[in-house]
């Protein structure tokens, strides 16, 4: 697996795509446009080989890489997937064609920078997603920041600087602790690889900190309540793009560092503050669905769906510790993990979608205002058939991705604790009113004003953004399996790190999840029919 | 078999999809076509199936067809059950939606006059409506051909999607897509139940499959769980899948979308929100009855849910002068009945009495929708009135669907009701005796609203406009035969299967009984001790209060809405006027809307304004974020009087530092 550098050659190509792009300057808006998406579609396709080539079987690292970086801090330049971040891979590089795609004749301000900024970001998240060395990790992390930086910043609404700044300060305020965390990990393990912290055994009080530091770091990417605000105005000023990218791949690095970092490395403290988590989470589903309702702007109340919905994920990850510490309750732990999982690639291709229909009106009356809209379906009803489905996607119809899993996390969190279910579940009202209320107000009724009458049904470009989406949503609400398949090896060895104690001998009597029997059981096969 | 149980699922989605998406290629006539192509082959083969489990003994099917995922050691499959009472409900439902999608030719024959001028979306209505009930025929077999909560609750939510797609169909009007929200707002409510009570079923069985669940229930029968003060595991689930059906199923308080529903086109009101759809609830816990047997808490509930909506929403029929919203009201008491049996236990007459509601509702709303077409889709009855003359099709075959749905001795509704108020007669749980007087006094209602509706719009004086009534003749043959098609069900379908289906457990097929039911809780063995054929039953009908109660009702219908109205017209108003606060609660529908719509509607609108300016703009962006920033700036304003840039600053600062240094050295 180690001959072909392919992780290297999808991190890299995109990010070379970005500068030759640059290179070109603005003399030929075609031709950075065509270049830039040969870039993004070779890329996709360059990653559909990590599908192909994974092994399912194994929770092993697959497809790695590992070169010194800058060996006086035993810093390694070190790639590898396992079944969590290789799915997040292929979201990524997908989604960026369809970014590149709705740019296409919207932007006409500096059009290559444009689509090299979104190539560059391609490459830097899948650097993020794929880096087993925590310096190379934290590199990319920031990295990321600056091409979302420019994208909101140049090509966005009238209110730019402002969520800008928000949105800079916000997420590097929450990775500078995250910093201080991973380099007093290196004095523990001597060494900046991820794995090798998996294998630490830490204090109670580090654990608590480098817990929160974590925390800091990733519940502002997720957002988490109550370090969500900045991400409803930077979808506002965002362009359709950059929103696209902020809902369906950015959050989900916040997701990601939980799996990455906090589950295994840190699970006596996840396990005493697991309530935190399941506690802001419930806030989200409830009341970011509450605040949600009211919304004027429809990027807004996409933007607040967003956090209701990445709820749902963090809730699925951390109720796995009351469930691995419940003798009588046999499974249930992978399904919590599995159903984030699921929620998170789903989430992905449902807000992206959304986030580009509203595009689709955006560049046609330039409004966002679900006021100024009313009837659209009657000029536009390609556009309107889209909106419903997406819409019922989001408010997890069976048969679509958005409802694989909401569905897993209820049952899961049903297994921990009967109330936290039942909060949860309001999210099946919630959902639907927020959404369908706004579909209700944009989508039927009367022909509005002029303006809608004037609207022009979706063009090919549209068409074929919303229909690949479509049929992704369709094909992982129909057959979750394959997706499913390629985690389970991962999950389950991630609820193992999760359910034991690593505790230092010392402080072992204080230990809560020394009881990991059903997870043995489950590895054993023998919790399996 | 698995060949034919796909077909009969995929025939309707495929033409779904045709009509859908090359609509505008095929046209209105490539569309009907192929959708009707489609349910009719489902339709024959149901036919088929259900024949061979009647005279060949057909074994029951229960298989995977493909597996949708595996988590956690949880299989999630998609698969097909298809034992008696499948085979029942695949044939009704695919013969009532073929009948529905041949009136449909005629009924959106001029939809685009129901569509403002110009709008695109109005240009393929016809074909997309055709696409819409293809799919919703798929969605609801897909419903009652599942053998997994899972699959179940995929059906559960697919018929509610279409059903909210038709409902708001004439998407230009406020009040259609005004009930489309709420339609599947309600039900989501039921639906949150729903997918617990699969939550609870997921956590105490392990599994999704209904024949393992069914297999092991009885071993978590004394199982408690340590919620509300102790409550045994059943008991919780049943109740949980039962909020479920009454959202789907229209149960009080969950009622409130069905008549609001009756915005959309007629055929799917017969489809949908009369003859199938809306008894999903009904199969739902019939298919359930080896868990709900073992809670008779879930049961006592049941019972006085179903009762109560019997009776009261029938009373709201009285005051409504919608010709559709009659018929709706008749609908959700009608599911209160069958409700009720299953409360009783008495799940085989539910099933039974669904089945003829199925065909004499479906009857009695395509007959209104006749009306409607001849009327210029005028739908108040007060504008109606001798009717008779001119559509003599429609008049007889509404009176046919009025008589089985007040239970004239002999009609099919007579029997499968019947069947019903003697079951809850002979039940002992908690409640019964309420239900039983509900279900008793609610013949003498069926009888009154239904026949206050048949005489105004048929008999009496023709209150039409001059207009109106110039244009008044019978409708085309592709409305007339699919009325004549449900009206032969109609009389006879319960005289024939009444036998089977009540008295000799012909649900039961081998050693698999997907009725299962407690020996102290068969309600129905009274009935079938003493069961001499169904002339014997008749007879014994004639001599037994409901009998009186319709023929009351009837009578009383005919004087007040026939005799007198046709010299005083102004009787039916009089009458509501003498009700005073009572009529006034009936057309207020006892407020629960008004309820809904201040408390849920409003009071979630305003809790969401106040969380969003309290919470996330004064409290988070105001005081924390930006105050912190404004904070940050503040310092800095501050702070910047230490580097003015002015030279004589910096010197004084020198001096008075110099001055102090040398201060603290020379005192030390």
């Amino acid at each position: 697996m180690t001959e072909f550098p392919l992780l290297t050659l999808i991190i890299w190509l995109p990010i070379i795509g970005g500068i030759v792009v640059l290179a070109s300057g603005e003399t030929s808006a075609s031709i950075s446009r065509w270049t830039a998406l040969a870039f993004a579609v070779l890329t996709f396709v360059l990653s559909l080989g990590l599908w192909i080539g994974f092994d399912p079987t194994t929770a092993e690292m697959q497809f790695v890489e590992r070169a010194a970086w800058i060996p006086s801090f035993d810093v390694d330049y070190y790639l590898g997937v396992d079944g969590i971040s290789m799915p997040l891979i292929i979201l990524t590089t997908f989604i960026t064609i369809f970014v590149i795609v709705a740019g296409w004749e919207v932007i006409t301000y500096k059009p290559s920078q444009y689509m090299a900024a979104f190539l560059i970001m391609d490459g830097v998240m899948v650097g993020v997603f794929s880096a087993l060395d925590a310096i190379l990790f934290y590199v990319f992390w920031e990295a990321m920041l600056i091409p979302m930086f420019i994208i909101i910043g140049v090509w966005g609404g009238p209110n730019r600087v402002y969520a800008t700044i928000k949105f800079f300060l916000y997420t590097f305020f929450g990775s500078v602790f995250m910093l201080v965390a991973l380099i007093y990990m290196y004095f523990q393990a001597d060494s900046f690889s991820i794995l090798d912290f998996h294998g630490l055994q830490l204090g109670m009080t580090a654990q608590i900190l480098i817990f929160i530091a974590f925390l800091l770091a990733f519940a502002v990417k997720v957002p988490m309540f109550p370090v969500h605000t900045w991400l409803p105005d930077a979808h506002v000023e965002a362009p359709t793009g950059g929103s696209v990218i902020l809902a369906a791949i950015m959050l989900k690095i916040g997701g990601y560092g939980f799996l990455r970092f906090s589950l295994p490395i840190t699970p006596d403290a996840s396990a005493a503050l697991d309530w935190l988590i399941i506690l802001l989470s419930l806030i989200a589903i409830i009341y970011i669905g509450f605040v949600a309702l009211v919304q004027q702007d429809m990027k807004k109340l996409i933007a607040y769906s967003s956090i209701a919905h990445m709820g749902f994920v963090t809730l699925g990850f951390f109720v796995v510790f009351t469930i691995v510490q419940d003798p009588a309750l046999s499974a249930g732990s992978v399904m919590g993990i599995e159903g984030g999982m699921v929620q998170m690639i789903s989430h992905g291709f449902i807000s992206g979608a959304l986030f580009l229909c509203v595009g689709v009106l955006y560049d046609r009356v330039h409004s966002r205002d679900i006021a100024a809209y009313g009837g659209v379906v009657n000029t536009m009803p390609w556009f309107g058939a889209f909106m419903v489905f997406f819409a019922m996607a989001n408010a997890g119809l069976p048969g679509t991705s958005g409802f694989v899993g909401e569905f897993m996390v209820i049952l899961a969190t049903f297994r921990a604790d009967f109330w936290w279910a039942v909060l949860a579940a309001t999210t099946l009202v919630l959902a639907a009113a927020f959404t369908l209320w706004m579909v209700k107000r944009v989508v039927f009724g009367e022909v509005k004003n002029d303006k809608v009458a004037a609207l022009k049904d979706l063009d090919a470009r549209e068409t074929f953004n919303l229909g690949a989406l479509a049929a992704a949503v369709l094909a992982l609400g129909i057959w979750p399996a394959p997706l499913m398949n390629v985690m389970h090896s991962t999950v389950e060895n991630l609820v193992v790190q999760a359910g034991s104690c690593k505790l230092p001998p010392d402080e072992r009597e204080d230990c809560v999840l020394s009881r990991a029997e059903p997870v043995a059981a489950l590895l054993d096969g023998t919790a399996r029919p | 078999m698995e060949n034919v149980y796909l077909t009969i699922v995929l025939a309707p989605l495929l033409g779904a999809i045709v009509a859908g998406f090359f609509g505008g290629k095929i046209g209105r006539r490539g569309a009907h076509s192929v959708t009707i192509a489609g349910v009719a082959v489902s339709t024959g083969l149901s036919l088929w199936v259900l024949s061979r489990f009647i005279w060949e003994d057909e074994p029951v099917f229960n298989d995977a067809v493909y597996t949708w995922m595996v988590s956690d050691g949880m299989r999630f499959e998609i698969g097909f059950l298809v034992d008696k009472l499948t085979a029942l409900m695949i044939a009704t439902v695919s013969f009532v939606s073929l009948m529905v999608h041949v009136y449909t030719i005629g009924y959106m024959a001029d939809d685009e006059h129901n569509w403002p001028h110009g709008a695109l979306s109005g240009k393929n209505s016809y074909q997309r409506f055709f696409s819409y009930i293809s799919l919703f025929t798929f969605s609801m077999l897909m419903l009652v051909m599942s053998n997994n909560f899972l699959q179940l609750f995929f059906g559960w939510e697919a018929v509610g999607l279409v059903s909210y797609l038709l409902i708001g169909f004439w998407s230009n009007r406020e009040s259609a897509v005004f009930a489309n929200l709420k339609a599947f707002l309600v039900n989501r409510v039921g639906d949150f139940g729903f997918i617990l009570g699969i939550a609870a079923i997921a956590m105490f069985f392990g599994s999704m499959d209904y024949a393992e669940v069914f297999a092991r229930a009885p071993e978590l029968a004394d199982t408690q769980v340590a919620l509300f003060g102790g409550v045994s595991v059943l008991t919780l689930i049943c109740v949980l899948l039962f909020i479920g059906a009454m959202g789907k199923s229209a149960q009080v308080p969950l009622h409130v979308w069905l008549p609001d529903s009756m915005e959309g086109p007629t055929p799917i009101s017969a489809l949908i929100h009369a003859a199938t759809m809306v008894t999903a609830g009904v199969f739902m816990v019939a298919r359930m009855s080896p868990l709900y047997e073992l809670s008779e808490t879930a049961l006592s509930l049941v019972l006085i849910i179903g009762a109560t909506t019997a009776f009261f929403m029938g009373l709201i029929g009285l005051v409504q002068n919608d010709i559709k919203r009659v018929v709706a009201y008749s609908t959700l008491s009608q599911l209160g009945y069958m409700v009720t049996a299953l409360g009783a236990s008495a799940y085989a007459a539910g099933i039974f009495h669904l089945m003829t509601h199925a065909f004499f509702k479906a009857l009695l709303f395509l007959a209104a929708g006749s009306v409607i077409i001849a009327m210029h889709h005028k739908q108040d009855i007060r504008l109606m009135g001798g009717l008779r003359k001119y559509m003599p099709i429609t008049w007889v075959t509404a009176l046919i669907g009025s008589l089985a749905l007040i239970g004239f001795p002999g009609f099919s509704g007579f029997f499968s009701k019947d069947a019903i108020i003697e079951a809850v007669g002979a039940s002992h749980l908690f409640g019964s005796g309420y239900a039983s007087l509900l279900l008793t006094a609610g013949v003498l209602v069926t009888a009154l609203y239904s026949f206050r509706m048949y005489f105004i719009v048929f008999h009496g004086k023709e209150r039409m406009d001059e207009h109106t009534r110039h244009h008044l003749h019978e409708t085309p043959w592709v409305v007339t035969v699919p009325l004549i098609l449900l009206a032969i069900p109609s009389v006879f379908i319960g005289w024939y299967t009444v036998e089977p289906l009540l008295v000799n457990d012909w649900f039961a097929s081998g050693d698999w009984n997907p009725i299962l039911v407690a020996h102290e809780h068969d309600t129905l063995h009274h009935l079938r001790e003493h069961w001499h054929g169904q002339a014997a039953f008749v007879q014994h009908g004639l001599t037994a209060m409901p009998f009186y109660l319709a023929m009351t009702g009837l009578v009383l219908a005919a004087v007040v809405w026939w005799l007198i109205a046709s010299r005083n017209p102004k009787i039916d108003e009089q009458l509501q006027r003498l009700g005073g606060p009572v009529t006034r609660a009936l057309q207020n529908k006892y407020g629960f809307d008004d309820f809904n719509q201040r408390v849920f509607a409003g009071g979630g609108r305003s809790l969401g304004r106040a969380l969003w300016n309290g919470g996330d703009r004064a409290l988070i962006d105001g005081v924390i974020v930006n105050g912190s920033a404004k904070r940050v700036g503040a310092m800095a304003q501050r702070m910047r009087y230490l580097q003015t840039g002015y030279l004589y600053h910096y010197a004084i600062a020198m001096i008075v530092g110099l001055v102090a240094l040398l201060t603290l050295f020379v005192t030390f």
